[in-house]
């Protein structure tokens, strides 16, 4: 029996595992399928991380490298190269590895921190042949970050989520030319930081509320056409236009990694794709808590060690015998507000929750409704569906609350 | 004359105006945090960059690298020459400088090598 058990060697999961321990556990292990800790930080190797933090800007490497450096001078345990297989609704876990083979562990509480994975091409509607030299974003990044191999000279990028910008930018400073970043819809998903700096620096043009419509090319890439679409996203056929490259990067949203939750029996949120929790991030099935992006997509790592600490403290008080609260209120949602993590809470404590909006608006009230009635506004003057935003709801409020709603009124579009 | 930035200093990425005359800056409005008048400033007088890249290894292993302080923005690609041109040797720990005197900044190591942490 372990105490706790950390899936997942990341951000989430080491930041998780410092909390776990700070709070006076001591049986902790960390399972980490790569070879190194690190998770996705390891080919982020641009600046920007730790800001809000540690104050200061740090490389994706630099960033996970603090959090490891603290798992190893607390003697941390964690086996690296370490696939988890199963995870049972008792908190039985099975892994593999090629050093012990397939092994069980019985966890007393389990932290899922698996992250989250790309959307394939294959849930893409793009018309042509299927030749080499298209790559998801996230794989580019691993190839030129980590192999040190490029995977092509002429680009077009299809999304422009942050890391479809930075590979725009990493790919021109190693000598490609970046034709076109397109993005079906009409603002871009990635921050406004990243389309000056990775775009506008290198003069790599935008392209709103356009797509690709088809590829060409038999064995490898010759060319894409493009097209604006209209208001209803369908491509307008006398807008196409034919670019030559030999290589098309798929950049086009990222989704939390979350079979093993399924095979436990955990609900999952439809909208986040990920599991629907409590303020100490537990989910539907008790002793099994969820932090960082295998819950909801960040766009900061700040925000993914903050909450992957909340988990490691929470699964550290469950381990020393907290039950989780009997009675859940729900934090329902306008549709304006598309989510909100986390979507319950279990005890009368201020939360501070998580949210995203479903389109860019100007000028909103976020207005929070307890049992119908509002009781708390603030005023924003832009929010949008790639910038996370957070909202704290007191204690005065949540208490004796039947349900909860979060929403917004617009004064602008 | 008007130019219109949006600052990359943090993820908030303000909006911000400022007023020039040729090269002087008369008026920064639209930042949230005086960082932000201090990058729109050099933004419009001597624009900066970090660079982040990585540098192949005698041995093979890739390592990622920055300049340890911006440098001018139009030296970006002479920068990213040299470090595509360097072969340091292994061991190396986050901090290491890869190459110095590169245009008022230093390449330092943003990870370790391999056989670092065994
Ligand atoms: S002005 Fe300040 S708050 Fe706004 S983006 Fe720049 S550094 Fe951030």
């Amino acid at each position: 029996m372990t105490d706790l058990v950390i899936i997942g060697g990341g951000p989430a999961g080491m930041s998780a595992a410092v909390a776990a321990y700070e709070s006076g556990i001591r049986d902790i292990l960390i399972l980490e399928r790569d070879e190194n800790l690190g998770g996705i930080l390891q080919q982020c190797i641009h600046n920007g991380f730790g800001l809000h933090k540690f104050g200061e800007e740090l490389t994706g490497p630099e960033y996970a490298w603090r959090y490891e450096k603290k798992v190893r001078e607390l003697g941390i345990p964690f086996k690296l190269n370490t696939m988890v297989l199963d995870i049972t609704e008792d908190r039985v876990i099975t892994a593999t590895s090629s050093e012990e083979g397939v092994f069980q562990i019985q966890a007393k509480a389990i932290i899922l921190a698996m992250g989250c994975r790309e959307r394939s091409k294959g849930a893409l509607n793009i018309a042509g042949t299927r030749p080499a030299g298209i790559y998801s974003a996230g794989t580019a990044q691993k190839y030129v970050n980590r192999k040190g191999y490029m995977p092509g000279k002429n680009v077009v990028i299809l999304g422009s989520g942050d890391i479809g910008l930075i590979m725009a930018r990493r790919m021109t400073l190693e000598g490609a030319s970046v034709k076109a970043v397109c993005e079906l819809m009409p603002y871009s998903g990635g921050l406004a930081r990243n389309i000056e700096q990775c775009l506008h620096d290198f003069n790599i043009p935008l392209k709103l509320s356009t797509t690709v419509v088809e590829i060409h090319g038999k064995d490898r890439v010759t060319g894409v056409t493009i097209a604006a679409v209209d208001e209803r996203r369908r491509p307008i056929p006398e807008t196409r236009e034919y670019i030559p490259c030999d290589t098309l990067l798929l950049s086009v949203g990222l989704i939390p990694e979350n079979e093993l939750s399924k095979s436990a029996g955990i609900s999952l949120d439809r909208i986040t794709g990920g599991a629907e929790v409590d303020q100490d991030r537990q989910t539907s099935v008790e002793g099994i808590f969820a932090c960082g992006n295998v819950l909801h997509v960040h766009d900061l790592v700040d925000y993914v060690s903050e909450e992957a600490e909340i988990a490691g403290r929470s699964a550290a008080e469950y381990i020393k015998g907290a039950k989780p609260g009997d009675e859940s209120v729900r934090i329902t949602t306008d549709g304006k507000v598309r989510y909100t993590v986390p979507q319950r809470v279990t005890a009368d404590k201020a939360v501070n929750v998580y949210f995203r909006v479903a389109d860019v608006y100007k000028n909103v009230t976020i207005q929070v409704y307890r049992d119908g009635e509002p009781v708390y506004a603030k005023k924003k003057a832009r929010v949008a569906p790639g910038e996370m935003e957070t909202l704290r709801i007191g204690e005065d409020i949540i208490k004796g609350a039947k349900e909860l709603k979060l929403g917004l009124e617009v004064s602008g579009q | 004359m008007k130019r219109n930035l949006t600052c990359i200093v943090c993820p908030m990425g303000c909006s911000i105006e400022v007023e020039l005359d040729g090269a002087n800056v008369l008026s920064v409005t639209g930042n949230t945090c005086k960082r932000g008048a201090e990058y729109a400033k050099n933004e419009c007088t001597n624009p900066k960059r970090t660079v982040t890249s990585t540098v192949r290894c005698e041995n093979g292993e890739i390592i990622s690298v920055k300049t340890d302080r911006a440098i001018p923005k139009d030296k970006m690609q002479e920068c990213m020459k040299l470090i595509n041109n360097a072969r340091p040797c292994t061991p190396i720990a986050i901090g290491d400088i890869i190459l110095s005197d590169v245009f008022g900044s230093n390449v330092v190591a943003t990870q370790h090598s391999a056989a670092h942490n065994s």
